[in-house]
């Protein structure tokens, strides 16, 4: 069975589990770095950044996830854990992990006040996905190998990069497993050919 | 696009999980405590402790050091609005706080009515003792719950006292037959449709964090293992001596509440922590857990 981890430091690890479990996958909370061999796949959920990052740093997470990445395997990231795969950030100078080849910028339609639900098309994926925005970032600049897959007034809220998926809003907050589902079978796919080579 | 949802509201709690929240004055504060790895910070005038000093009346804090913390820090910003107190969660609200605590820490505006916080755009959490408390607030329009614990004592106890309540108390709802709830609900003077929410879920709808006494790494993970989503740390952290040290230490006890290994190592030499109250010597009109209706 395919394996997927969740990055389970802070945030809404709970509500990946159920969805990756609904979407026909085995979950793993990851709270050590070690538990990464295992994995076909990471998400890294919803939650603080910041406090995400500080403790990857405390527990010498940051260079093992960024070698999962670059080994082909999968990896998730929503809201807060988009910001952590992003190659840049807008006003910081050095990015998170800098997996994905996209430009973020944080908190960006607004304070809490200003988060929202809102119907998107997903390509791919879903052409009636409801979303949830919470304290959402979204993705100002995709490179050229990153294909754009939702927008949500004008902006990028969801793109693919090779291996690594990113959204940011929280598919973890509905009972709409479709992408989660979508990245269940990435992980799937790069299973099967990392087994070939 | 549609703001200010049930679901955006209690999915802001749900990326709070497994963090701590810290009660700060001012900016340094707040930019230790994101520093420290804090999810939140609760702006305020003065810790809790400190208005048990103090006495007299407590209210919402000066709007310019609330303005001063959100101007520090990028992660969300909660303030306490006094129970009952309709304008002072309005001008919060306003002001563009993240999340509001209608707090029995500030002295209560009134004494028969809560806030109708599902009348609000801004999200709120509200302190419970007891499943009859959490799902009147749940019904008013809570999207967060924690305990009330009794604040700015350093003490532990009640904060595990309501905890274990209200858990052993969805418990007990869980297995009850349908036919039963409505007397559970008039036991409880709890609204009905939640009682039956919360037995069909198996849990609460909302997140339940700890609150009211956690003065050690320790206590924090106590918590955890009682089955708090998460901690709200108010006195502990800036009345102790290292508080940079000491807010790092309650974080990742909260992150790795079952390795105790680790927590021993965090607990060394964190310096002498807040000195603690014994509940038994408060007055009984000076227990904030009493207010709220």
């Amino acid at each position: 069975m395919t394996k997927i981890g969740v990055l389970g430091l802070q945030g809404a690890v709970r509500e990946h589990v159920r969805s990756i479990e609904e979407s026909g996958a085995e979950a793993v909370v990851v709270k050590w770095p070690k538990q990464l061999d295992e994995l076909d796949g990471l998400i890294l959920p919803g939650g603080e950044s910041t406090t995400m990052r500080r403790l990857m740093d405390r527990y010498g997470f940051t260079e093992p996830l960024r070698a999962f990445g670059k080994s082909g395997r999968p990896m998730f990231g929503t809201c807060a854990g988009l910001i952590l795969l992003a190659g840049e950030v807008v006003g910081y100078d050095e990015p998170h992990l800098g997996l994905m080849d996209i430009k973020v910028e944080r908190n960006s339609f607004g304070r809490q006040k200003d988060s929202f639900e809102a119907n998107l098309s997903i390509k791919d994926v879903a052409d009636d996905y409801n979303a949830v925005f919470i304290r959402a970032p979204h993705i100002v600049s995709a490179g050229e190998g990153t294909e754009v897959l939702a927008e949500c007034d004008g902006r990028i809220v969801a793109a693919r990069n090779g291996q690594y998926l990113g959204c940011s809003f929280h598919p973890e907050l509905t009972d709409d497993h479709r992408i989660t589902a979508y990245f269940v079978k990435m992980a799937k796919q790069a299973k099967a050919l990392l087994a070939h080579s | 696009m549609n703001t200010g949802t049930d679901r955006v509201k209690r999915g802001m709690a749900e990326m709070q999980k497994g963090g701590v929240i810290m009660d700060v004055v001012n900016a340094e504060q707040a930019k230790v405590a994101e520093e420290a790895g804090a999810v939140a910070v609760m702006a305020l005038e003065r810790v809790p402790s400190d208005i048990r000093k103090a006495g007299g009346v407590a209210r919402m804090a000066d709007p310019r050091i609330v303005e001063e913390v959100m101007n520090a820090v990028t992660i969300p910003v909660m303030a306490k609005a006094r129970i009952g107190h309709i304008v002072e969660a309005r001008v919060l609200e306003a002001m563009g706080v993240d999340y509001l605590d209608e707090s029995e820490v500030l002295t209560p505006a009134d004494e028969e009515y809560h806030l109708l916080k599902s009348d609000f755009t801004v999200p709120f959490v509200c302190g419970c003792r007891d499943i009859g408390e959490a799902a009147r607030r749940i019904g008013e329009g809570a999207s967060m719950l924690r305990t009330k614990g009794e604040p700015g004592t350093g003490n532990i106890v009640e904060a595990v006292r309501h905890m274990r309540k209200v858990n052993a108390q969805v418990r007990k709802l869980v297995h009850m037959n349908e036919d039963e709830i409505m007397t559970e609900a008039k036991i409880h003077g709890a609204p009905f449709e939640v009682l039956m929410q919360i037995k069909k879920e198996g849990r609460l709808p909302v997140v339940n964090f700890a609150a009211g006494g956690i003065a050690t790494p320790a206590d924090a993970a106590l918590m955890m293992e009682l089955g708090a989503d998460g901690v709200f740390v108010g006195s502990g952290i800036f009345k102790s001596e290292n508080p940079a040290k000491f807010a790092r230490a309650i974080v990742e006890a909260t992150t790795h509440y079952q390795d105790y290994k680790l927590i021993a190592e965090l607990s060394k030499e964190l310096g002498e922590p807040m000195k603690g109250l014994e509940i038994a010597g408060i007055a009984a009109a000076d227990r904030m857990q009493e207010r709220g209706w």
